[in-house]
């Protein structure tokens, strides 16, 4: 572990200790678990950006989708946060890790003088325009009478089927998904010629077969 | 937890996604640069849904963004396969076939 590394993991802690401290002094017990959860999934795309090796990327990602899952939660979506853990972590992820399989490790890759300016011009901008976005926020955001939270998933069934809710979208979605996956695997598909030239490749001399 | 701390995760999701997209040399890391991206908006959909009224179009609009990151995931790495079987790289800079 360098020193860059070793620097970047104490702030990291030093983060997730200034945002617990504030969800505690805010909110009480639900500002911690909010402040964990946003940690999980800031601090997972955090050193999913400063890791070299790849692989480890990928498995900080991991923590990235259980966060949002957690904040979806914590939103009152419970269905959602189901959703996301099966599609994001059990499926996208895994895709992704075959992806990386791919990947020739480069840990040169990654360079920090590239990485830190960067990194400062785009948080630069979006600080502010969350700083323009939150001085206008009370004019529109109903904060008081939060309905009850509930899973819902009765509701958005309902609303996936029937005909003046998301019946076309969620036919169209089946259509698009069912399309992609074909797709996918045609365009993913080993080549005749791949597979001719195959048993020379793993079968050593004389390609049996 | 009021509107504005779910808010400010989400835009500091979106920047470390852009960041992610725009600083590093591998097409893997901008498919994750990009999911980033898509888990903020749909925080956004979530949040905005939870704090204003009791429909659930934002919980629907980020249930087809899930669907819609499922298909293009496995799309994108479908090309990535063919890009690397192709260029022997997947670094977005040595994909310039038109240059010539």
């Amino acid at each position: 572990m360098d020193h860059a590394s070793k620097a970047f993991y104490a702030l990291l802690v030093l983060f997730f200790l200034g945002l617990s401290g504030w969800g505690l002094a805010t909110a009480g017990p639900q500002g911690a678990i909010f402040a964990l959860f946003a940690f999980l999934s800031i601090g997972g795309c955090l050193i999913c950006i400063f890791e070299q090796s790849i692989v480890r990327s990928a498995f900080a990602l991991m923590a990235t989708f259980g966060g949002v899952a957690g904040l979806f939660l914590l939103l009152g979506a419970s269905f959602l946060a189901m959703a996301q853990v099966l599609i994001y972590v059990g499926g996208i992820l895994a895709l992704i890790l075959f992806g990386v399989m791919l990947s020739p490790p480069d840990l040169a890759e990654r360079q920090l003088k590239r990485v830190i300016p960067m990194g400062a011009l785009v948080g630069a901008a979006f600080a502010w325009i969350a700083f323009r976005v939150s001085s206008t926020m009370g004019s529109w955001a109903v904060l008081e009478n939060l309905p009850e939270m509930q899973s819902h998933a009765r509701e958005i069934g309902i609303g996936f089927l029937h005909p003046q809710g998301y019946l076309v979208a969620f036919e169209l979605a089946a259509y698009l998904l069912t399309v992609a996956l074909v797709a996918a695997v045609y365009v993913a598909r080993r080549k005749k010629a791949d597979l001719e030239a195959l048993p020379t490749m793993v079968g050593g001399a004389g390609g049996a077969n | 937890m009021g509107l504005d701390a779910y808010l400010a995760v989400s835009v500091a999701l979106f920047a470390l996604g852009v960041i992610c997209i725009v600083t590093r040399r591998n097409i893997i890391y901008v498919l994750m640069g990009i999911e980033m991206i898509l888990n903020a908006a749909n925080i956004n959909f979530v949040a905005f849904n939870r704090f204003n009224g009791d429909g659930l179009e934002g919980r629907m609009f980020a249930i087809f963004v899930i669907i819609l990151a499922a298909a293009e995931a496995a799309v994108a790495l479908a090309i990535v396969l063919n890009v690397f079987h192709l260029f022997k790289s997947i670094k977005p800079s040595d994909i310039d076939l038109l240059r010539e």
